[in-house]
């Protein structure tokens, strides 16, 4: 198949042989599992259950709530041992409403009822039920499936493409899966493209991934699925990268894959869409990989949502040395975790332990201009010159250079010989932005409310004075007839003299 | 507790310091053909220039009190001297050099607000300079006198030479090319006269010719400059475009007057085109960020050299002419910007396009 070429893009090294080989393992059960109710982007899930109550795995234990959101689901049987703040997957780690589940061990599964066959189901079913298994984009990204899902069904999407680049370095839970699980993968995109109506469906596989093109491909005989080897690069695995590299198009500004016809999942993804359909299963694990320099013996583990970094870390044999940085999810897009006592969620792709020659932190110095972040940025962007505005204060001036284009990837940082940390410009300087916007319309509403309120203060004065007024007119008139009146007795009392004289 | 540190975690194993030191590797078989060349005064010219440039720059940060190491260590003063030795006649005298670096360092680029910050290239500032100031010192040439050679001057009669102005031997002070040529066609004397005793392409390749420290060399400068695009620090497009900007107009008006303008390989070959072209246009402060701003900032650079070597008071115009497009720099780079994804060359958004409608 032909491709089509992609700008910018660099060649980290990948650090994938380090977990690559050894066989997804099953994580040992946890006994303590902490599930935040907010997995995924859009509103959090709202809780179901109470403390003490028995829980059977995949039961419901929040319900979605408004349009964009996920459920989450019991990873285990067990009891509800508390409902409340537990530190979450985040820099910060700040704590976020978190239910905490003892398990019993059991893994006593609830009821399911897979339909018979699930091809016979219509779009709308799919969407549903993908939806009620809690599904989100399991790339990092966490955008709940179903919404994207029904998004692309009223916009006629015609191609679907399933995301295998899996470009971050380190990271091999996508590669893993694919080589072990291919058929239900394959099973899972048919299910997506019958959801969307997509008569195109192209897998996209880093050409670092020979053996999961192999098995993808061995799967996906006499199937409309097509598995294209792409080139090894980053951000090969960016939505919009992918999407130009196998169709030549390019998702217009400011809108959506779904704007050119083309629909975008992880295979991660539809590995979940399978196990919800033809098993009735919702998602309630992941392959994630443990990988970096000071983990003992890195590979890729399937765990229960809400187990802790630190039991994946020591289920890989725990640390060889100390972390110089914790990472979740992969060294170019991941967020540095404080501590590993913060649990697994269903966006996290990959636990690093990296070590100091692997960070290798150089203090930042002057932009000399060279423009290798130009040449790197695959979005045509001018990192240095953002970067110039955003540095004396002036991130509207970075927007005209095209800061709301860029996807935060990295590359730029990456290839910075002045280790200048462009990323972090871009977000703070798109925080700032958003911090600004909030300010306007919150100074516009305060304004709103004082404009509201002194016309009021002028209307009440307004009829105060006109009730003032109308008094006054009022009182004047009641002088006015009780004067004429008395005018009348005088007068009456002077004729009566006259009527007398008279 | 670590302070919160963003993504990406990896790095590149690039850093400013070692750009620097691969640019003057690649300026080292140039240079060191130059010493060879001119003998132990233009030696003692080049350690004048980079002694001068260290001192002066801390000494400098020291007194606005910058950090001194950082900026001392990132080697982008040494390679500033550097690039002014070669630009200098070579058996200059040692204040000109010290001056040069004086001016280059402290003016063209710490004035401006140290690395990075610098409008102008600060060597060809520094050059522009000189030549301005000091056009006799500046335009002293001498022939060829290798270091293997009988007549070349020793280490102490160098130090002579070089700083207490001992004047040349006679027979040993020269023409360049292009100031010979220039004079010549000034006197209504044909081209191929001009030439002839005087021009040989294949040893100017080489670099057997009067001229400027370490420019004469075209051919070891230009392995220097592919070596350079080979490990990524520049990409082609300002020299070649440089080249371009030189070579058509000289192509085209060779054709039409042959008697009046020199030929491609004149061009070529000569001043400090090759020099200029590789390693002081593609100076990444002074020039512009895009590949369209780039081919435009090299076309540029190259259609004002060969001007200025035409029709300009001056026999050699590379100077000039990448000051002149550094001044444009800003300009080039408000104009020539890459298009961005998702949007057309203006920067509006893409108009969806879905395969039913087309």
């Amino acid at each position: 198949m032909k491709l089509f070429k992609l700008r910018g893009g660099v060649h980290p090294s990948g650090h994938k042989d380090l977990s690559a080989e050894p066989p997804i393992r099953v994580l040992p059960l946890p006994n303590v599992l902490y599930v935040p109710l907010q997995q995924h982007i859009g509103a959090p899930a709202r809780h179901l259950v109470s403390v003490g109550e028995k829980v059977n795995k995949g039961q419901l234990l929040a319900a979605s709530q408004g349009m964009v959101s996920a459920p989450v689901h019991a990873p285990t049987s067990g009891r509800v041992i508390a409902i409340g703040d537990f530190p979450g997957p985040h820099p910060s780690g700040l704590e976020m409403p978190t239910l905490t589940i003892e398990a019993d061990g059991d893994e006593r599964w609830i009821d399911t009822e897979p339909p018979s066959n699930p091809f016979a189901l219509s779009p709308e079913e799919i969407a549903l039920r993908v939806g009620a298994a809690g599904i989100v984009g399991l790339g990092g990204a966490a955008f709940p499936a179903a919404v994207k899902l029904n998004l692309s069904r009223n916009s006629e999407v015609h191609t679907l493409i399933m995301n295998g680049g899996e470009c971050e370095p380190y990271l091999t839970c996508d590669d893993r899966l694919m080589r072990e699980r291919a058929s239900q993968i394959v099973e899972g995109i048919r299910l997506i493209a019958h959801a969307t109506g997509a008569s195109e469906i192209l897998v996209g596989i880093e050409a670092n991934k020979p053996e999961a093109i192999a098995a993808m491909r061995a799967a996906s005989v006499a199937s409309p699925v097509k598995v294209v080897q792409v080139p090894a690069m980053y951000p090969m695995g960016s939505e919009k990268q992918m999407i130009q590299v196998l169709t030549g198009q390019e998702v217009p500004a400011g809108g959506r894959a779904a704007d050119i016809g083309v629909l975008v999942h992880n295979v991660g993804t539809a590995y979940a869409v399978q196990q919800a359909l033809c098993l009735g299963r919702p998602l309630v694990s992941r392959i994630v990989t443990v990988s970096g320099g000071a983990i003992m013996a890195p590979g890729n583990l399937e765990a229960p949502i809400g187990a802790l970094a630190a039991d994946l870390v020591r289920a890989c044999g725990g640390l060889r040395i100390d972390a110089a940085r914790l990472v979740l999810g992969g060294p170019m897009m991941g967020t540095q975790l404080s501590s590993l006592d913060v649990p697994l969620v269903k966006g996290s792709s990959g636990v690093l332990a990296l070590t100091r020659a692997e960070v290798e932190h150089t203090r930042p110095g002057p932009c000399i201009r060279c423009s290798s972040c130009v040449r790197a940025c695959p979005m045509g962007l001018l990192p240095l010159e953002m970067a110039a505005r955003i540095r004396v204060g002036d991130p509207a001036g970075a927007v005209d250079w095209g800061l709301k284009d860029c996807i935060a990837c990295g590359s730029c940082s990456y290839v910075c010989p002045s280790h200048i940390p462009l990323v972090h410009y871009f977000n703070h300087a798109k925080g700032d932005l958003a911090a600004r916007e909030r300010l306007k319309m919150k100074n516009e509403a305060t304004k709103k409310l004082a404009d509201e309120r002194s016309e009021r203060m002028a209307r009440i004065v307004r009829e105060r004075e006109e009730a003032a007024r109308q008094r006054a007119a009022k009182k004047a008139a009641a002088d006015a007839a009780k004067k004429a009146a008395a005018e009348a007795v005088a007068a009456a009392a002077k004729q009566k003299p006259e009527e007398v004289t008279a | 507790m670590t302070p919160i540190a963003h993504s990406p975690h990896a790095h590149a194993q690039v850093s400013v310091s070692q750009v620097m030191a691969t640019v003057m590797l690649a300026l080292t078989p140039a240079t060191l053909f130059g010493f060879w060349l001119y003998g132990w005064p233009a030696i003692n010219l080049w350690v004048v220039a980079l002694t001068v440039a260290l001192v002066s720059e801390a000494a400098t940060l020291k007194i606005m009190g910058r950090p001194v190491r950082g900026a001392l260590l990132d080697g982008s003063g040494l390679l500033t001297a550097w690039l002014l030795a070669l630009s200098l006649p070579p058996w200059a005298p040692w204040w000109l050099a010290a001056v040069g670096s004086l001016f280059a360092v402290v003016i063209g680029k710490q004035i401006f607000g140290g690395l990075g910050q610098n409008l102008f290239n600060p060597a060809m500032a520094a050059r522009v300079m000189l030549l301005i100031s000091f056009p006799l010192e500046m335009t002293t040439w001498i022939a060829p006198l290798p270091l293997t050679s009988a007549t070349a001057p020793g280490f102490l009669e160098g130090l002579a030479i070089t700083f207490a102005g001992l004047p040349p031997a006679d027979g040993i002070s020269s023409a360049t090319l292009l100031g010979h040529v220039k004079t010549e066609l000034g006197r209504d004397i044909g081209l191929a006269q001009a030439l002839s005793g005087f021009y040989d392409p294949a040893g100017f390749a080489i670099g057997q010719r009067a001229g400027s420290l370490g420019e004469t060399s075209a051919i070891l400068l230009l392995i220097g400059g592919l070596a350079l695009i080979a490990r990524r620090i520049i990409t082609w497009h300002i020299p070649v475009s440089m080249l371009a900007g030189v070579a058509l107009p000289a192509l085209l008006f060779n054709l039409i007057a042959p008697e009046r303008y020199p030929g491609l390989d004149y061009h070529l070959l000569s001043g400090a085109l090759i020099l200029g072209a590789f390693f002081i246009a593609t100076d990444p402060v002074s020039s512009p960020n895009s590949v369209s701003g780039q081919l435009v900032f090299g076309l540029g650079c190259g259609l004002l050299t060969w001007i200025i070597r035409t029709w300009g008071g001056y026999p050699e115009g590379v100077a000039f002419a990448v000051m002149l497009m550094n001044a444009g720099t800003p300009v080039i780079d408000r104009y020539f910007k890459p298009r961005i994804y998702g949007r057309d060359r203006k920067g509006v958004a893409l108009n969806p396009v879905k395969e039913g409608a087309k």
